[in-house]
């Protein structure tokens, strides 16, 4: 991999970004509406219930900001990909000497940056406003933000690839996959109050382990790492699995002639 | 294959065949394209043009067939071969979203220009468009992107380009602007150039060599002079419409 090559991928968005200040209101201002919402209801909550009840409900507001990395991570290489598409840029990119693998270390990269602007935007605001500190969660919140990272990845390679091959009329893919796993991956509530149907689904997926980890931590102040190995062991498969299928994806598209299509509609 | 002309081949097709759903867009095409030297693919929309450059390009896997690049396979040599070539098209645009020098700079990172700032510069004063460097590239007219597009695709000094239609939608005095910098560009640093239009003046300015094609196949091949002599016409366009007229003429 050749990492002037990523760089320059990474500055297209950094041009984008710092040209177009409108840009940033999806990192900022959709995650800030989040915010508000679940923070408002938690200290609606905590007024209302018990005293134990009110201080675990603390709870969603770090859901909500974890959440928002895993979908940060994705958006940053869908809509990467997607951005291409709009501008017609695609096939400029696919016939200069860009590796595969490096432009999606591009939009891996992207996502990172994503990333670190909104959760510096929410982890202010819900420390100033409600009080709520994300670094309770301490040194946990390394492998939390690592995991919900790497599924980021995984999901955004899973909804570009599918995007490649349905076209552009599937472009809602790009925000839709993560909400799809949402329900399941014990976000705001705990696997075990969740349908038994369900449960074996949830512990599929990396990132419940996180958000299961998450409380364990805010009410305890430590969870058993074992659920952490298992959240990389799960990430590892999803990003293998992920990335084979978005080559393959590419592979076909190449195969069936209709990249250019796809590029120039 | 006897090749008559002692210049280096730096690009080769050899039965390059390419079927969508059964049909075949490319049939058995096989060409070369040597050091210095601007060859225009011709031919009616459907005979195979973009097709072949789409493969030449590595975006369009053939069905059978070999390609290569300054003697190497292209589909193990990918991005060697892209690093030495570049390619612009009027129908694929630099982000709209970017400035026309920040659309620059990104390419010229991608391809390790050295000096990008000096290249950028001097391209941008060689197609005269200095003054647009600080515009947003999708407030551009069209002769206006096209110029972007050709400084991106001269960036990294190519010793291939693939030019897809480059004076599609111009008006005739950018198109002769543009017909002239590429005639100067390939004259000064030898840049072999695979061509496509529809203009027959674009061809007959800008082209050494010409190859027609018919339902993906080539049904001539030579200068413009000789293509002209061989199908006793008056010109080119009478070529290109008796070819495209008739599905069965072959050399």
């Amino acid at each position: 991999m050749n990492l002037r090559v990523i760089w320059a991928l990474v500055l297209r968005y950094i041009f984008l970004y710092t040209r177009n200040p409108i840009r940033l209101v999806e990192m900022v201002f959709w995650p800030l509406v989040d915010l508000l919402v679940w923070g408002n209801l938690t200290l609606f909550l905590q007024r209302n219930t018990s005293q134990e009840f009110g201080g675990f409900i603390l709870f969603l507001l770090g859901a909500m900001i974890l959440w928002d990395i895993l979908f940060r991570a994705q958006q940053g290489v869908a809509i990467s990909f997607l951005e291409d598409v709009w501008t017609r840029n695609l096939l400029n990119v696919f016939v200069a000497p860009v590796r595969t693998t490096e432009y999606l270390a591009a939009t891996f990269m992207v996502g990172v940056l994503r990333i670190c602007v909104t959760g510096v935007v929410l982890g202010l605001v819900s420390w100033l406003a409600y009080q709520f500190n994300l670094f309770t969660l301490e040194w946990w919140l390394v492998p939390f933000f690592l995991n919900l990272m790497l599924f980021g990845w995984s999901l955004g390679m899973i909804s570009t690839a599918l995007i490649l091959r349905w076209g552009q009329a599937a472009e809602s893919l790009a925000w839709a996959v993560p909400f799809f796993i949402q329900p399941v991956v014990a976000v705001f509530y705990p696997v075990a109050d969740m349908p038994a149907w369900s449960q074996p689904l949830a512990w599929s997926f990396p990132a419940t382990y996180v958000f299961e980890g998450m409380r364990d931590v805010m009410q305890t102040g430590t969870m058993a790492t074992g659920l952490l190995v298992k959240a990389v062991l799960l990430n590892l498969v999803y990003l293998v699995a992920a990335g084979a299928l978005f080559f393959q994806i590419l592979r076909l598209t190449r195969k069936r002639g209709l990249l250019t299509k796809f590029a120039t509609q | 294959m006897s090749d008559p002309d002692p210049r280096e081949v730096i690009l080769e097709a050899r039965d390059l065949t390419r079927e969508f759903d059964g049909v075949k867009a490319l049939d058995r095409l096989s060409l070369r394209l040597h050091r210095g030297e601007i060859l225009g693919l011709l031919g009616a929309n459907g005979a195979g043009k973009t097709t072949a450059m789409n493969c030449m390009l590595g975006l369009t896997l053939p069905t059978s067939g070999q390609l290569s690049a300054f003697g190497k396979p292209l589909h193990k040599h990918r991005i060697e071969i892209l690093q030495r070539a570049n390619f612009s098209s009027a129908y694929v645009s630099l982000p709209g979203n970017l400035k026309v020098w920040q659309n620059l700079v990104v390419f010229a990172k991608i391809y390790g220009v050295r000096d990008a700032k000096r290249k950028i510069a001097g391209l941008l004063d060689l197609l005269e468009i200095a003054h647009l460097a600080d515009r947003v590239t999708g407030q551009l007219s069209a002769g206006e992107s096209t110029r972007v597009n050709l400084c991106k695709a001269f960036l990294n000094d190519p010793e291939l380009l693939m030019l897809d239609e480059p004076t599609a939608s111009l008006d005739p005095d950018i198109a002769d602007k543009v017909r002239k910098v590429v005639r100067r560009v390939q004259a000064e640093r030898g840049i072999g150039i695979l061509y496509t239009s529809h203009n027959m003046r674009d061809i007959e300015e800008v082209c050494d060599r010409v190859i027609f094609l018919h339902k993906g196949r080539i049904v001539a091949e030579g200068t413009p002079d000789q293509i002209v002599q061989k199908f006793a016409e008056n010109s080119l366009e009478d070529v290109f419409i008796k070819i495209a007229r008739s599905g069965d003429i072959e050399e």
